[in-house]
């Protein structure tokens, strides 16, 4: 079996978020971490093939510093790391970014493809679904748990009420959410091993039947209007009193607004 | 692709169980605002099995016309059928407008169809507006845009994004953030009945079992007063110090994405960036350090009171009373208040 993870290299916004002088968000600052729901999607990939045997392919889009997360995912486990990197392909909203990944898939074999749900940068949980209609093979989404049954995939697929177990004919996309699993570490072998492993880099000649017109900034459809560093609401009064004052307070604040 | 002949507001109109879900009437209600605008019309589509009489619902929260699909093969979500359905629609009656939820369903569907459609989606939007793009006048500014603006980087950044020369203009849309209207008793709309036919193919996939998660969970987007904790609540078993002050106000217990981590608190009751976006009139934030991720999703409530022992902590920053001191002492002497001076009115 072959198993084709997407992964991301993205900022860690959780805790580690930094800030300019001047209120604005300072990107340089922040670490870059491989994205949660991808690992979880990686080591679900991880597990298949400790269970049933499968060679685990990493690919990632992005630019040339990219090729950390391949190396880590190949510490992990992976066997091979294809990074998708050109300046043309750069400034792409989902469709482009999708229709690149999907070009560079038509170029390897695969039975299932797995990506996150969403990556934490962009929150948007679209490149997935997208890839797979590009591919024209099945989609199942907010996977909380990935089965192999011969040359079906059995997913639980989580809704906000329910899952549904559903079954699928591979080849076949997944999307994971991160509560799948916890990913398991690097080991100091696989580290070691990971820098012999060759990382195959690709750029927009090596995707297949993609046109330009869908690719990078000139080929996306959504364009950005504007863009800001969130605008904070003002802080209101902040007061420092004893517990029977602060309640005292408290009390007359939500009398005053009418709560009680 | 002539933009021109794209008419009209497109809603789909989720229904789970044949129960049409909430967001699709937050949904026309701002569908009704941005027609308004365009001195266009409303259209909810809904589908699934046995749904025709759902439509005069959609129609009291203000649908003009409601496109049925209906057919045995949309009996449950899957996401073949159902993209079949909605891109179908949209080829046929060329919307320049389509909006779906940013639910479990739509955020599967909304991608996958506008993949199909060949068309941009802007996802988890919480502002949609009509307007020019590029914002600045150049010679090739166009009117009448969806302007739809949503946060990225967990909340730390928001962005306006346009569709200019593709259509329809696609977003997903928060649950709890548009304003439905007040229904319309008796409203009708005009239903169209629609089906492309559905002939299973290998994207189609087998529903092999439906496991219902039975929990007894109040929507937190919903409630007028939210008591919300974090981990500064030490523990699940002191809660029961939020659930008293949660009861006297009549209010409901939410918590931050740490309560969620630490497995004292459901998912389902997450508010926050990858929660709820919740705007209730009054929001309590007990031992919530109020990291980013966590004010994105409540700091529109109307009024916020942070009770919380660290002084630096950055819930003070978007709370409008904020006190210092020890939730432990304040919070059970509120409650006892609280109740006597409710008691006396």
């Amino acid at each position: 079996m072959k198993i084709v993870v997407c992964i991301k290299q993205v900022p860690d916004t959780k805790g580690g978020v930094k800030f300019n002088a001047d209120g604005t968000l300072d990107r340089g600052a922040m670490l870059t971490i491989m994205n949660p729901d991808d690992k979880a999607g990686l080591e679900a990939a991880l597990r298949l093939k400790d269970q049933y045997g499968a060679e685990v392919t990493v690919l990632t889009m992005g630019l040339p510093k990219a090729e950390e997360v391949l190396r880590e995912a190949m510490a992990m486990g992976a066997d091979k790391g294809i990074l998708v990197t050109d300046r043309v392909l750069g400034g792409a909203d989902t469709w482009a970014t999708s229709t690149t990944i999907a070009g560079a898939l038509r170029n390897i074999d695969y039975d299932l493809i797995i990506t996150g749900r969403q990556a934490i940068d962009g929150d948007t949980a679209q490149v997935g679904p997208q890839i797979s209609e590009h591919l024209d093979i099945p989609v199942i989404s907010y996977a909380q748990d990935i089965k192999i049954d011969g040359d079906y995939v059995i997913v639980q697929r989580q809704y906000e009420d329910r899952y549904h177990e559903l079954k699928a004919k591979m080849p076949c996309l997944v999307t994971a959410l991160s509560e799948l699993n916890e990913a398991r570490y690097m080991t100091p072998g696989g580290i070691f091993d990971a820098y012999d492993k060759e990382i195959t880099v690709w750029g927009r000649a090596d995707l297949k039947d993609v046109d330009d017109a869908n690719l990078g900034l000139k080929g996306s459809p959504t364009k950005i209007a504007k863009a800001s560093d969130k605008v904070r609401k003002g802080a209101g009064e902040k007061v420092t009193l004893e517990p029977d004052e602060a309640v005292k307070y408290l009390i007359g604040k939500l009398e005053e607004k009418h709560v009680i | 692709m002539n933009l021109e002949e794209y008419k009209g507001v497109f809603v789909f109109a989720q229904q789970v169980d044949n129960v049409i879900s909430n967001i699709a009437f937050e949904l026309l209600g701002k569908a009704k605002d941005l027609a308004n605008d365009l001195n266009t019309e409303v259209t909810a589509v809904l589908v699934g099995s046995g749904i025709k009489d759902l439509a005069d619902q959609l129609a009291e929260y203000g649908a003009d016309k409601v496109i049925v699909v209906d057919d045995p093969e949309l009996k449950e979500y899957r996401t073949e059928p159902y993209t079949h359905a909605l891109s179908s629609v949209i080829n046929e009656y060329k919307p320049e407008i389509v909006l779906v939820g940013a639910t479990a369903i739509g955020r599967d569907l909304g991608p996958r169809v506008s993949a199909r459609v060949q068309t941009g989606l802007t996802a988890d939007c919480t502002v949609l507006e009509i307007g020019n793009f590029p914002i600045n006048p150049t010679p090739n500014q166009k009117s009448g845009q969806l302007l739809m603006t949503r946060p990225a980087f967990g909340g730390n950044t928001i962005a306006t994004i346009a569709c200019p020369d593709n259509r329809p203009q696609m977003a997903t849309v928060r649950a709890g953030v548009m304003q439905k209207i007040a229904p319309i008793k008796g409203a009708k709309a005009e239903v169209i009945e629609f089906n492309p036919g559905f002939t299973p193919n290998n994207k189609y996939v087998e529903i092999l079992n439906i496991v219902k998660e039975v929990k007894d969970i109040v929507d937190i987007a919903e409630a007028k007063i939210l008591v919300s904790g974090g981990r500064g609540v030490g523990s699940a078993e002191n809660f029961k110090l939020l659930d008293d002050l949660a009861e006297v106000l009549g209010g409901t217990v939410s918590c931050s994405r740490a309560v969620v981590d630490d497995g004292w608190k459901e998912k389902e009751l997450q508010v926050g960036q990858t929660g709820k976006t919740v705007r209730p009139q009054v929001y309590f934030a007990i031992g919530i350090s109020g990291a980013i991720q966590h004010t994105a999703g409540m700091e529109e409530s109307d009024i916020i009171i942070a009770i919380n022992k660290d002084e630096t902590a950055p819930i003070f920053d978007v709370a409008d009373y904020g006190i210092v001191g020890d939730l432990n002492k304040i919070v059970p002497m509120l409650t006892e208040q609280l109740k006597a001076a409710i008691a006396s009115k």
